[in-house]
């Protein structure tokens, strides 16, 4: 089919510049958000994060002459450096707002009381006055400046690895991990089961199963949240009542604690909550059991039959059939959907707001906590790209190390 | 205990009940209740096998019968009483009370246009994509670009995009690309873009089209490679250039696939929650059903109305579901 293209040579051109296009528009905004998490909150509001490639010339905020003060004959004297990470370049430099550009570098600048500054082109400043600046507000610099792209790691470190910031990442990292790998490996187990007995195992009713599987495919979850939040409220309850005795005022939380719910290690006074991991894993269960089903089981009935019969003739019973021979075939596609279940899961925000989240936060996931930052810290790019960053690497891990598998399943859920 | 220690408890536990289960339920059928030895082997294997599928089938059904199928009956139930009265039936007060309401309508409208534009664009991109791709030598790479938005979140990709739509005061520098370009080409002031009325909806749009557009590209690309060569070839041989090609050739071939990606895509707009909650909770103008019924259930209280809204979903999404249950049925047989 390569002869369609390649009698004309301007369409081949043509082709490769559209591709280049679509590529760049699909893959701006992603690398915009990447590079802004690793510039300093500074840097972001100053300047497009395009411009953070290449050296730019910017003015920059002002700086405070700040430093140890010396004596010098009758002067006192504070020298510093304004740019002492970096390569800057100074162009022009002012000590006022009004008159930013006022200085080139290397002159000096008269301030009141007999002050002075003098900048020099790399940024090396020196302060004088005549009586000791102790407790006074020092001036302030301002510059224009070429500055060489620069790139910090100070934001991933502070939002993973400082405990003193509450709004941090790691603890909903780790939240984040413990609603997804159950919710992952719970439902691919009992799946694979039930796609088995739809596939292989005679008993009447069984194409009614599949197509009640394949309605339940589109079933909005909107749809559960209520329902299943009451359910679980009630599941907590009857556990409960099971394990104890509740308090009059409250039906979830204990007054008396039995053995069994001793040997659980609840207390009188402790609580049973309707929300928490267990219910979100039973519910992303709920959810994502149609198309775990539904890839399953289309991928085991197409395994040979030759393979099941001669090992049912050869004595072999259903469950070690399906342990021995179809779960091991079946790789692919429970690779496959693990990979769906692991991106939904890690991904979404609602299952996780409806059946986890309360009041104390200790359970808050990655994509909530986004949120919660779109919401107090709209205008702090250096904080929100950097947490937004630290929840999609992980599915952009799995996603291009796994692809073949996503590419199959997503081929084998929807061409019929 | 730390909570990793307990997290990874807690997933031994649950997995380890599961496999249990499975296990137990199955050594408990054949070696208990219908043992395959004695006078009776036959009879007791033939049993056994009967009861079996149940087994395995258990779990599943249990689960999707009380997390699927039971919450649409429920809900339905539930959009038809009122929660501040006891629970009283009230029949269609509720739906009544959501058609009076400009909030309503505005998401129903909203709707409507995200189920036109999303699909189309993501299918027409998609296809446009799977076909350019196709034909040049980095072309995996390309396609693996483009479908790389699939593995980011909602949520993820709203952060993404609203640096994308930022807007600084005007006379400093744009740190958002949009402002940056519009001031640049227009020389105007920057716009609050996701403020701006009608407009916004589409730019809310603009994410998911970028995220399904990788989904469309990798199915419709499977699917002109399934086309066969000769129709092609015959094509070319006729004189036919690569447009006619395209859309007289392979588009007709592929329409199948169309339909599919398209109804597919349909699904996850109608469904449409994350979006619209972290970009602008549905101000200005930007309300879907989806956050609506959210903001009903759960800010309002009011599961009266939020279920009439979920069921108005569910009642969206039903012909699509009429339809893939018929395809699998013929299918079966």
């Amino acid at each position: 089919m390569d002869n369609i293209a390649g009698t004309k040579s301007s369409l081949v051109w043509v082709t490769h510049l559209s591709v280049a296009l679509l590529v760049f528009l699909w893959l701006f905004p992603t690398v915009g958000l990447f590079v802004s998490s690793f510039r300093t909150a500074d840097q972001i509001a100053t300047s497009g994060w395009w411009s953070a490639l290449s050296t730019q010339e910017r003015q920059n905020p002002a700086i405070r002459v700040e430093g140890e003060e010396f004596q010098d004959g009758p002067l006192y004297v504070i020298e510093g450096e304004l740019f002492p990470d970096t390569d800057a370049t100074v162009s022009a430099w002012g000590t006022s707002s009004r008159a930013p550009e006022e200085f080139a570098p290397g002159e000096t600048s008269e301030l009141s009381n007999d002050r002075t500054i003098t900048l020099e082109v790399d940024g090396r400043y020196r302060f004088t006055a005549t009586e000791s600046q102790e407790g006074a507000r020092l001036p302030r610099i301002f510059t224009t400046a070429e500055t060489p792209p620069e790139f910090t790691f100070d934001n991933y470190r502070n939002m993973l690895f400082n405990p003193d910031n509450v709004e941090g990442m790691a603890q909903a990292f780790i939240a984040t991990l413990t609603v997804t790998i159950p919710a992952t490996i719970i439902p691919i187990l009992v799946a694979a089961f039930a796609a088995y007995a739809l596939a292989w195992m005679e008993f009447p009713g069984r194409a009614l199963l599949v197509a009640f599987v394949v309605a339940l495919l589109v079933v909005p979850l909107q749809l559960a949240l209520i329902p299943l939040l009451t359910f679980h409220g009630w599941v907590a309850e009857a556990t409960l009542a099971f394990l104890g005795s509740p308090d009059p005022d409250s039906a979830r939380r204990f007054a008396e604690v039995n053995w069994l719910g001793r040997l659980f290690g609840f207390e009188p006074g402790d609580t049973i909550k309707a929300k928490g991991f267990i219910g979100v894993w039973f519910a992303h269960t709920g959810f994502g059991l149609p198309l775990a089903i539904y890839l399953l089981r289309n991928y085991m009935a197409g395994l040979p039959r030759d393979i099941i019969e001669n090992a049912r003739v050869d004595g072999a019973t259903d469950f070690q059939i399906f342990t021995r021979i179809i779960l091991p075939l079946s790789f692919p596609a429970l690779a496959s959907f693990a990979i769906f279940q692991f991106l939904w899961t890690w991904n979404d925000l609602l299952v996780a707001k409806v059946f986890l989240l309360d009041a104390s936060g200790s359970t808050n996931v990655m994509t909530n906590q986004i949120v919660e930052l779109l919401g107090t810290r709209g205008g702090n790019w250096e904080i929100l790209a950097t947490a937004a960053f630290v929840s999609i690497a992980v599915p952009l891990a799995v996603f291009f190390s796994m692809q073949r598998y996503l590419v199959r399943g997503l081929l084998a859920g929807s061409v019929k | 205990m730390h909570p990793v220690f307990q997290g990874l408890l807690t997933i031994i536990i649950g997995v380890g009940t599961c496999l249990a289960y499975f296990y137990f339920s199955n050594q408990l059928l054949d070696k208990v209740l219908f043992p395959a030895r004695g006078p009776q082997a036959g009879r007791n294997i033939n049993r056994a096998n009967m009861i079996r599928p149940w087994l395995f089938l258990f779990p599943a059904m249990f689960a999707l019968t009380l997390y699927l199928a039971y919450p649409v009956v429920e809900t339905l139930r539930l959009s038809l009483t009122d929660r501040t009265q006891g629970g009283a039936f009230v029949g269609l007060a509720n739906y009544a009370q959501m058609a009076g309401e400009p909030k309503f309508w505005e998401a129903m409208r909203n709707n409507i246009f995200w189920l036109i534009v999303v699909p189309a664009m993501s299918t027409a991109f998609g296809l446009l994509a799977a076909q350019l791709t196709d034909r040049i030598s980095w072309g995996n790479i390309a396609k693996s670009l483009i479908f790389m938005p699939m593995a980011i979140s909602f949520v993820g990709a709203s952060v993404i995009w609203k640096l994308v739509y930022d807007a600084r005061p005007e006379g400093t520098e744009q740190i958002g690309v949009l402002n940056a370009i519009y001031v640049w080409m227009s020389g105007s002031d920057p716009q609050q873009w996701l403020t701006v009325p009608f407009w916004n909806n589409f730019l809310l749009m603009v994410v998911l089209i970028w995220i399904q557009t990788g989904f469309a590209m990798v199915i419709l690309s499977a699917a002109l490679r399934g086309i066969p060569e000769e129709t092609v070839e015959a094509a070319i041989v006729d004189g036919a250039g690569p447009f006619t090609i395209f859309f007289k050739i392979k588009v007709p071939q592929i329409a199948s696939t169309i339909v599919v990606v398209w109804t597919t895509i349909t699904l996850t707009v109608l469904k449409v929650f994350d979006i619209v909650f972290a970009m602008t909770n549905g101000q200005w103008g930007t309300q879907v059903l989806a956050n609506y019924m959210f903001n009903k259930l759960f800010v309002s209280i009011d599961w009266g109305v939020g279920s009439a809204a979920a069921i108005v979903i569910m009642l969206l999404v039903t012909p699509i579901l009429v339809w893939n249950v018929r395809q699998v049925r013929k299918e079966m047989r």
